[in-house]
């Protein structure tokens, strides 16, 4: 705890820089990184980030120091030429995407890794933090680096709002915006300047091969919480800021480990919850979906057998017979056990009643089994009517869709056919 | 002598990578190998923190194992997770990498043997230090070679083995599936082959620049043919020219060697990307129309 307090009170002036470059780097990543990914363009970012090692090493080299703004130029231009080769190489040749971004990571990459080896047996002096780009360390976040942070965070924040509709239309669909006169050419160079600019900023706390985390992560977490771009954005900045702090947080604790992996790691931990327990697309959400669906489908075909029963005795109007589990059976194939527990929920939900294993419909169960029948036999006799289907197959047809006609439907087939009450089994 | 076992070594790695690599491109997969290349590392941390040896086939086997967790977990997170394909493999190799960090920084910290460099770039003039001698003083060779000739030899078999399963796998899946083929299992056998690639050139060239040559010679022969075994042998020989090449431009220029051999693959890339651009102007499109068989 009492570290905690330390960390949050900022003692120690680094720590500020640390949490603050960690604020600016993850939200102007996560904010880029959800057009990149919706352009499914997410590891272009990693390409970039590996693009951008030769860019500082040249820009070392022209300064003969580690002036921030010469690295910061080299690594702009290099990265944008990565980004540009990439599309020059899918475009011109048969060479897919993935393997075009291959080519362009690896050998970039080993280039600003001959570069480097250069620089440091070549005699230049005060080349010792060079190599720090290629893991990173947040802890050397300074002064002057928060300022370029900062700005460069306003600037993707501002040009964001400004050009909103652009962005958002190009991300989602290229052609229709071309197709309806955008400039799609300078706002996809302005997307990717963007890009560098965003990534080349966290390249020195997090290294060429974590900061594609920043781009892509963030925005593939945000997505299982939206379906809406605004909300998507704020989401995955609030996400990756977060972890940016806790991971910030976590490093400062455990003295000597880095801060860029443990913000992946939470990073991660968070898509995974996000992945297992969101309400809309979450693993859990949709298997207790495909879960219910599965017992009201099971139910629902309980209860029309059962209505089938009453109906081969010719009792159907008044529904009151008491039948056994053989009897259903006798008129539908249902696993026992299943059977059996689809029993047992129907009475827990008061639609039978039990009396010495002998089943009855209660009657709200009666007015749903009839329900049932009239939705399978309504659709059938409109397949039949208002269709070429063959008379053979209008019962599987029915038999799937009995379970999700809405009520609306429901009155629109019974004006269509004219129908009122039960129809008949006319096959 | 000292020479001519890094060009040796490296033309090994050169040739395994190659060849595997082939068939990732064909399967557009490539950065699924970029992904396991990434995240072996963690299981090299945990196997070298158990066994506290280098050289040891514990490591060998944790690290190929996390390999080919790798792809399943990339083949999860876009199936059951439904995150589309590209942000799964970024997701997936970002998260395993930060493990592996977090692992060397605190188990294995001022360890000599395995740091972060030589974990990114190698270094395979290093090679030599670790030499296998017999009979007291006869001289055989460094045992890199030795681990990446078995590796070789392993892929050589595997490839003649199951040549038609992995050619079927690359250009239809679907089909293959129809025919009854159990393509899950041709997936994973690759993938097992392409993490063991990766873990033994681990030690030679590094985990990201195993990438280059996964990738840079395999799209080179696609560009220049049309053929299967023709690709793989081209992507052989690109290979190993970048590897000879690399060598000499490392001693000239005195920078990494592996390095410097990408470099130079990715300059055959280029000329190759020239060459055939150059023939299509002159109007011979035919051969670029069709996909490889």
């Amino acid at each position: 705890m009492q570290t905690f307090i330390d960390f949050i009170s900022f003692k120690d002036p680094n720590v500020l820089y640390v949490v603050l470059g960690m604020f600016f780097i993850n939200g102007s990543s996560a904010m880029i990184g959800t057009f990149a990914f919706l352009r499914k363009r997410a590891l272009i970012g990693d390409a970039i980030a590996h693009a951008l090692l030769p860019g500082i090493c040249l820009g070392f080299m022209f300064s003969g120091d580690k002036n921030i703004l010469y690295l910061f130029l080299g690594a702009f231009a290099t990265g944008w030429i990565s980004t540009y080769l990439v599309d020059y190489i899918v475009n011109q040749s048969k060479i897919k995407q993935d393997a075009a971004i291959g080519i362009v990571l690896s050998v970039f990459f080993a280039l600003g890794i001959v570069l480097l080896t250069y620089i440091q047996n070549a005699g230049y002096s005060n080349h010792g933090g060079l190599n720090l780009f290629l893991f990173g360390q947040a802890a050397a976040i300074g002064k002057s680096e928060l300022w370029i942070f900062a700005v460069i965070f306003i600037t993707i924040l501002l040009l964001i709002i400004l050009f909103y509709k652009g962005f958002t239309t190009v991300a989602f669909n290229a052609d229709f915006a071309k197709a309806i006169g955008l400039p799609v050419k300078t706002i996809e160079f302005l997307l990717t300047s963007l890009t560098v600019l965003s990534i080349a900023s966290g390249i020195q706390a997090l290294g060429v091969v974590l900061m594609s985390a920043l781009i892509v992560t963030p925005a593939a977490a945000a997505r299982f919480w939206t379906n809406k771009l605004p909300k998507m954005l704020g989401i995955a900045v609030l996400f990756s800021v977060f972890s940016g702090f806790i991971g910030a947080f976590v490093s400062y604790s455990e003295s000597g480990t880095p801060t860029g992996p443990w913000v992946v790691m939470i990073l991660s931990l968070i898509t995974l919850l996000s992945f297992i327990f969101s309400t809309k697309r979450g693993i859990l959400a949709r298997y207790l979906q495909a879960r219910n669906n599965k017992l009201k489908i099971r139910h629902e075909n309980i209860l029309k057998a059962i209505y089938q029963y009453h109906e081969r005795i010719g009792r159907q109007v008044r529904l009151d017979q008491k039948l056994s589990a053989t009897d259903i059976l006798g008129i539908r194939i249902f696993d026992t056990s299943e059977l059996q527990k689809g029993l047992r929920r129907l009475i827990r939900n008061d639609y039978i009643r039990k009396t010495e294993d002998r089943y009855q419909l209660t009657e709200i169960g009666a007015k749903e089994s009839k329900r049932i029948v009239r939705l399978h036999r309504l659709w059938e006799q409109y397949l039949l009517k208002r269709t070429t289907i063959d008379t053979y197959h209008v019962h599987s047809g029915a038999e799937a869709i009995e379970h999700i006609l809405s009520p609306e439907i429901e009155a629109e087939l019974k004006r269509e056919l004219g129908i009122e009450g039960i129809p008949e089994e006319d096959f | 002598m000292n020479e001519f076992w890094i060009i040796l070594t490296a033309s090994i790695v050169a040739i395994n990578a190659a060849l595997l690599g082939c068939f990732l491109l064909l399967r557009k997969m490539s950065m699924v190998g970029d992904a396991i290349s990434h995240a072996v590392l963690p299981g090299i941390v945990v196997a070298y923190y158990l066994s506290g040896d280098k050289t040891s086939i514990l490591l060998l086997i944790g690290a190929t194992l996390t390999g080919v967790l790798t792809s399943y977990l990339i083949t999860f997170l876009s199936k059951k997770a439904r995150i589309q394909g590209d942000a799964s493999i970024g997701i997936t190799y970002t998260l395993l990498f930060a493990v592996g960090m977090i692992m060397i920084s605190t188990w294995l910290k001022g360890n000599v043997d395995i740091d972060m460099e030589c974990v990114l770039y190698g270094d395979v003039a290093l090679i030599n230090l670790d030499k296998i001698i017999i009979d007291g003083n006869l001289y055989i060779g460094p045992r890199a070679f030795y681990v990446e000739i078995i590796a070789f030899a392993i892929i050589i078999v595997s490839l003649l083995w199951g040549y038609k399963g992995f050619k079927i796998l690359s250009f239809n899946e679907d089909y293959a599936q129809s025919l009854g083929i159990r393509t899950g299992r041709w997936h994973y056998f690759l993938m097992t082959l392409v993490s063991l690639t990766t873990v033994v050139a681990f030690e030679v060239v590094g985990a990201i620049l195993v990438v280059g040559f996964l990738i840079v010679p395999p799209a080179t022969a696609q560009l220049l043919t049309n053929r299967l075994p023709f690709m793989l042998i081209v992507a052989a020989l690109v290979g190993i020219v970048s590897a000879i090449g690399g060598y000499y431009l490392a001693v000239w220029l005195n920078v990494s060697i592996t390095a410097a051999m990408i470099v130079v693959s990715g300059l055959i890339f280029s000329l190759a990307f020239i060459y055939v651009r150059f023939r299509e102007r002159l109007g011979n499109k035919s051969v670029t129309e069709h996909l490889p068989i």
